[in-house]
């Protein structure tokens, strides 16, 4: 009993697994009481957001190691001793933050939108917090897997059961693709742990990182279920399936916080434990970052719906997340990481703005809409920041995040070439054209369809909603300070493991 | 004198340079959450007020540097710190930033005002009175995105005033979102917005990319230590200084409208005449010309970025000067009229004479801005003898909420207050705007001893000395300068009027005319600020970009220039004069002289059907073809569904059948409730749907975390 308290009371077990209890409230609560379960889910994802927050109040920000490690012996298999190492540090701490914040947000958007088996809604919502939480502090490579195959499982729900009229062919296209990459990666995983004697990997990376050819078939393996997670172009063709088919929350999450799991997994794992083939695959990775920027920002633009669209724009947005941490320069991999969060507020935004206009007309071809501003003026000015900061002008957040990765890949080292840079700053022109069409198509022009004539401005909920997100926008774009102190020493701490 | 207090003694208000960007933020946020309670005239208050506040912020600065001309650098917050990079939020105050926070405020206070009762019948014409508040709460929007500019202490504190001014553009081009320029029900105007905004991010694209270079070969973006490192990185790598200039070179294309990206200028005259006086004349396109001084070093020592830079200027003076002959919109007219200024401005900083550039810059702010105001008072006189307003007289019944664009759907072309066509004799109708409109228009076309013919005079000067060849266009460029300018003056003013509505046009209100008797006050003696001889203003900018050598007044320059003007304005009179006696429009007298040529010149040489072709439809075509053939087709549909899908398909239905139901069965059997609902949830997919080919694996997943749990105790 004690060693059950102690698990839960410690802080990064405590965040983890706090959703649990909102997960067996609403399985005691019956069915008919919807309003109550949303309460319930939405309150138990409050606290999990403010346990966060007293994870950051733990956390050091001078300290560039590991914090707040919770290291136990789990289990023991056929003579392996599993550990379960959990832990927190400049390169983790936000992406926990974006996540436990984006789950609140999430739920709270569902609040009419779901109307069918809001019960089982909100429990998979909150089993999936557990699992996307986990991904991020989890440090046993067993751990790890664990948490990252698990986010699947509610996931694979949401979108099969509340999604659009495709659901179950994009859900099971989700959960084929990921579980494809993931195997590659359980074989890499496996060989560490019968070489090295164990998963944990502080303790692995005690031992060195990995050496010799070796490194470059177990980077291939862990690279290739990260850059289908991302997804780095080419294997980006589950992401429109599973965006245009997954309820709007689906799509918050999937696009806030899931797509990060891969970028954060290249930057946990890749880089740290196979330091001499990341450096060696870096122009390659590149390579396909700058294809996957302005490819999909070229095949964004002519999308008539509207999430497809949205869908696209992450491949290219993505794109220079890898860029940046691939670079090897300090401003690539701090702006890659604010840019992961950059995108989970912007593109996470813009899923919810889809997500009121889909709930009132029930539809998301551009071709619908027109003239919206008249009508919705408040929803209108909310979607231009939102289009704004996604297509990175200066003064909002994705502007920081761009401008960074951008700079720090034209000098970097190991890319070697300033063309990287140079062509994907096409992508900052490109997302221009494609925010910009579809902003004209939905709230410029004249108001000439009568269905969309008498439609309501924004309620409260609604506002309050977004507004966290917008607020964030323009903190993050005026003043980034606090976050990037947060990442400075883990990063200088990374980069001078690898590049040494 | 409390001012000459402080010029004299010293004391320094640089300290609160901060304001100039503050006070109008408060007034965007004030007139954003407020302004529809305020009335017009609350907000007009604010508005006006915040402007003008920037104003005296702006003289208080230029007062502290008369003292310190050295001037200051004021911190406000730290911005971007990563490794060596380190951006912060400052200003820097200095001669050249403070004259243009003087021409932006100064001049934008003017136009605020104007704006005061112009958008007060705009909007009613519009149709659409509640729109008063979200015009200003843009324009103050914009004086403190332009004060950001002009005094960021780095290139990238520049830049988010740049993109920032550009968003301001992009808004007030699309301000009547809904409508064309003639109100009707259009995407034109917001399609003019974002065709701004695009080709505005071309330039912006390579502004960023010379921003990189600078960071990486300077190890800074702060004016302060870019500038003393040009030698040593000039020394170590002079292709650098070349690509650098280049690429803020393509930015300058973007902003400041020049060839090959000027194009989205004529379609910026979209948004409301106070925005197209404001932004695309007098302030924001002259950004680039701000940057060019500003990074004056080094242009200086990339001679070949130079001599491109002076040639981009001075083919753009000329090619846009021709685009003006034969327009028959009076704000086309001025849209390349403001073209080919800028060409002039931008040729002489890129040939290194940044003082003549930026005189005429300032002067180019004064005459264009009265051009602008002139002839929004000139659209609205027109508008207000069509259609009275009801508080004017005019019949209620035809100012529904749909505005009076809706009444004319069943004609065949509504009536433009535009065209110069249905204009003529309005100087005895309207003799307040025509005197000061012509004294612009003298100005403009370099007439001694107005504003424009001294700053004209001095480009024309330098480049005679540094580039020839550029000497040789402007001096073509002033031909057809004072030419277009005539016959619109002879268009709009002269002859007999051409219509109702002109020949029962009223004199603006007095709040109007005010503003365009100052602003003709300015463009009258506003030269004489560096004439020959005083040379103030190039002393006063020599603190900040060295000695500068002042050329000898050259009498010959000056007289052959005139000449040109005079022979121009002599030759528009011979031809337009035959017009004098219309009281229709026919064709036009010029097309008699050009034929063939005129139409080209009409349609802008073709230039924006030729992109239209290669970029948007170019762009449109591979797009399609990328999103529906390559990626949807191809990717989507025939390899993953077709090639992988199916053959997994074909693979599983051989092997999964047993291995599926057993576990299925297995779980179900042994777990918690919980669980249990799970697995039926999952059953029911499975009956309800295709054969679920995930399922197998799910549940494996499923079955671990219980076992690793169960293990867990």
């Amino acid at each position: 009993m004690s060693g059950i308290l102690e698990f839960v009371t410690h802080p990064l077990n405590a965040v983890t697994f706090f959703p649990l209890v909102g997960v067996v409230a609403i399985l005691l609560l019956a069915r008919e009481k919807e309003t109550l379960i949303r309460w319930v889910a939405l309150g138990t994802s409050l606290i999990t957001f403010v346990i966060s927050l007293g994870v950051l109040g733990l956390f050091n920000p001078q300290d560039p190691g590991l914090q707040l490690v919770y290291d136990r012996p789990w289990f023991t298999v056929a003579g392996w001793t599993i550990r379960y190492v959990m832990g927190v540090d400049g390169l983790s701490i936000l992406l926990l933050l974006l996540t436990t914040l984006l789950t609140p947000i999430a739920i709270l958007s569902t609040w009419t939108a779901i109307q069918e088996r809001v019960k089982e809604f909100m429990i998979f919502f909150l089993l999936l917090e557990i699992g996307m939480v986990g991904v991020f502090l989890a440090l046993d490579l067993f751990l790890f897997y664990i948490f990252w195959e698990f986010t699947l499982v509610p996931m694979y729900f949401l979108i099969g059961m509340w999604g659009g009229p495709r659901r179950m062919y994009a859900a099971i296209k989700f959960f084929l693709y990921t579980m494809a990459g993931s195997i590659l990666m359980l074989l890499a995983i496996v060989w560490l742990g019968l070489h090295y004697g164990t998963f944990s990997v502080p303790d692995i990376l005690a031992q060195g990182p990995v050496m010799g050819p070796v490194q470059y078939w177990l980077f291939l393996a862990f690279a290739a279920a990260f850059a289908i997670k991302v997804p780095m172009w080419p294997l980006h063709s589950w992401l429109p399936d599973a965006h245009v088919e997954a309820p709007t929350a689906g799509s918050v999450i999937l696009a806030g916080v899931l797509l990060k799991m891969g970028t954060y997994g290249f930057l946990r794992f890749n880089m740290s434990l196979f330091p001499d083939a990341a450096k060696y695959y870096a122009p390659w990775v590149a390579l396909l970052a700058v294809i996957g920027i302005v490819y999909g920002a070229i095949v964004s633009f002519p999308q008539r719906d509207v999430k497809k669209l949205v869908a696209y724009s992450s491949v290219s947005h993505l794109g220079f997340v890898m860029l940046g941490l691939f670079a090897f320069t300090p401003q690539g991999i701090e702006g890659a990481i604010l840019q992961m969060i950059n995108h989970g507020i912007s593109t996470g935004a813009l899923f919810l703005i889809v997500g009121m206009i889909y709930e009132r007309r029930h539809t998301r071809d551009l071709d619908a809409f027109g003239g919206l501003w008249k009508v919705m003026p408040v929803y209108a000015v909310l979607s231009l920041i939102t289009a704004l900061s996604s297509m990175g002008l200066p003064g909002l957040n994705g502007f920081v995040g761009e401008f960074n990765i951008l700079l720090g890949a034209l000098g970097s080292r190991v890319l070697g070439s300033y063309w990287f840079a140079g062509f994907a700053a096409l992508g900052v022109i490109l997302a221009a054209v494609y925010m910009l069409t579809m902003y004209q198509k939905v709230f410029l022009g004249p108001l000439d369809k009568e269905e969309n004539k008498c439609l309501q401005d924004l309620n409260w909920r609604e506002v309050v909603t977004l507004l966290p997100l917008i607020v964030l926008m323009f903190w993050i774009g005026l003043y980034p300070k606090p976050f990037f102190a947060l990442m400075h020493p883990a990063v200088e701490h990374l980069l001078q493991a690898v590049l040494k | 004198m409390f001012l000459e207090t402080v010029a004299h003694e010293g004391a320094t208000f640089f300290h609160l340079a901060p304001l100039a960007v503050f006070v109008p933020l408060l007034g965007v946020l004030l007139n954003a959450f407020f302004g529809r309670r305020w009335g017009e005239r609350g907000v007009a208050i604010v508005a006006v007020g915040a402007s003008g506040f920037a104003f005296v912020i702006a003289v208080l600065q230029a007062l502290s540097l008369m003292a310190h001309p050295e001037g200051a650098v004021v911190p406000i917050a730290e911005w971007i710190t990563i490794g060596d990079l380190r951006v912060a939020w400052a200003q820097k105050i200095d001669t050249l930033s403070v004259t243009m926070m003087l021409v932006v405020s100064g001049v934008g206070t003017l136009i605020h005002i104007y704006a005061v009762s112009y958008m007060h019948y705009d909007v009613r014409y519009k149709g659409d009175p509640g729109r008063y508040a979200r015009f200003f709460v843009y324009f103050n929007l914009f004086i403190a995105m332009m004060m950001i500019l002009v005094t960021g202490d780095s290139y990238l504190t520049l830049f988010v005033g740049w993109e920032g001014v550009g968003l301001c553009s992009f808004l007030l081009i699309g301000f009547w979102y809904e409508m064309d320029i003639l109100g009707r029900p259009s995407t034109a105007n917001a399609r003019a917005a974002m065709k701004a905004f695009v080709v505005n991010r071309v330039g912006d694209a390579g502004f960023l990319l010379a921003m990189f270079l600078t960071f990486w070969f300077f190890g800074s973006l702060q004016f302060d230590e870019v500038f003393p490192r040009v030698h040593e990185v000039a020394a170590e790598h002079p292709w650098v200084l070349l690509a650098i200039s280049l690429l803020l070179l393509l930015g300058v294309t973007g902003k400041s409208a020049q060839i090959p990206l000027f194009v989205w200028l004529p379609d910026a005259m979209a948004g409301p005449t106070p925005v197209s006086a404001l932004i695309h004349a007098a302030t924001m396109v002259t950004a680039g010309v701000y940057l060019i001084t500003r990074s004056h070093e080094i242009y200086a020592a990339a001679p070949m970025a130079q001599e491109i830079a002076a040639m981009v200027g001075g083919l753009t003076a000329l090619v846009a000067a021709s685009m003006a002959v034969s327009q028959y919109d009076i704000k086309k007219v001025l849209a390349y009229s403001t073209i080919s200024q800028l060409g002039f401005m931008v040729a002489a900083v890129g040939m290194g004479a940044f003082v003549a550039g930026m005189f005429h810059l300032v002067t180019h702010a004064f005459f264009k801005a009265l051009l602008f105001l002139g002839s929004g008072s000139v659209i609205i006189a027109l508008e207000r003898a069509h259609h009275p307003l009801p508080e004017e007289g005019g019949h209620g019944h035809e100012h529904d909420e749909h505005g009076h664009h809706a009444e004319h759907h069943d004609e065949h072309e509504p009536f433009n207050p535009q065209d110069m066509r249905v204009m003529g004799g309005l100087l005895k109708r309207i003799p307040v705007t025509a005197w000061t409109y012509i004294i612009a228009a003298l100005a403009l076309a370099g007439i001694p001893p107005l504003a424009g013919f001294w700053s004209k005079d001095e480009i024309l000067l330098e480049a005679k000395h540094l580039q020839p060849v550029v000497y040789a266009l402007l001096s073509a460029a002033a031909f057809l300068t004072a030419f277009y300018i005539t016959r619109q003056v002879l268009m709009v003013f002269f002859g007999k009027p051409r219509s109702e509505a002109a020949a029962h046009a009223v004199e603006s209100p007095r709040l109007m005319t005010g503003v365009l008797v100052t602003l003709a006050v300015l463009s009258a003696v506003g030269g004489f600020m560096n004439a020959p001889g005083v040379h103030a203003f190039g002393h006063w900018l020599e603190h900040t970009l060295g000695h500068v050598p002042v050329l000898e007044f050259d009498p010959v320059v000056a007289g052959v220039s005139t000449l040109i003007g005079l022979v121009a304005i002599f030759l528009a009179w011979r031809v337009y004069r035959a017009t004098f006696a219309w009281t229709e429009w026919s064709q036009d007298p010029l097309r008699r002289y050009l034929r063939g040529l005129y139409d080209v010149l009409a349609h802008a040489w073709y230039w924006d059907e030729l992109y239209q072709v290669v970029f948007v439809r170019g762009y449109r075509a591979l797009a399609g073809f990328l999103a529906f053939a390559v990626d949807w087709t191809f990717w989507h549909d025939w390899f993953h569904d077709v090639l992988i899908a199916g053959g997994y398909r074909r693979l599983s239905r051989f092997l999964s059948q047993p291995v599926d139901l057993g576990i299925i069965d297995g779980i179900a059997n042994g777990l918690g409730n919980s669980v249990r609902g799970l697995a039926l949830v999952m059953r029911r997919l499975q009956s309800g749907y295709v054969r679920n080919y995930a399922l197998a694996v799910m549940l494996g997943v499923v079955s671990m975390l219980v076992y690793v749990a169960w293990a867990l105790r």
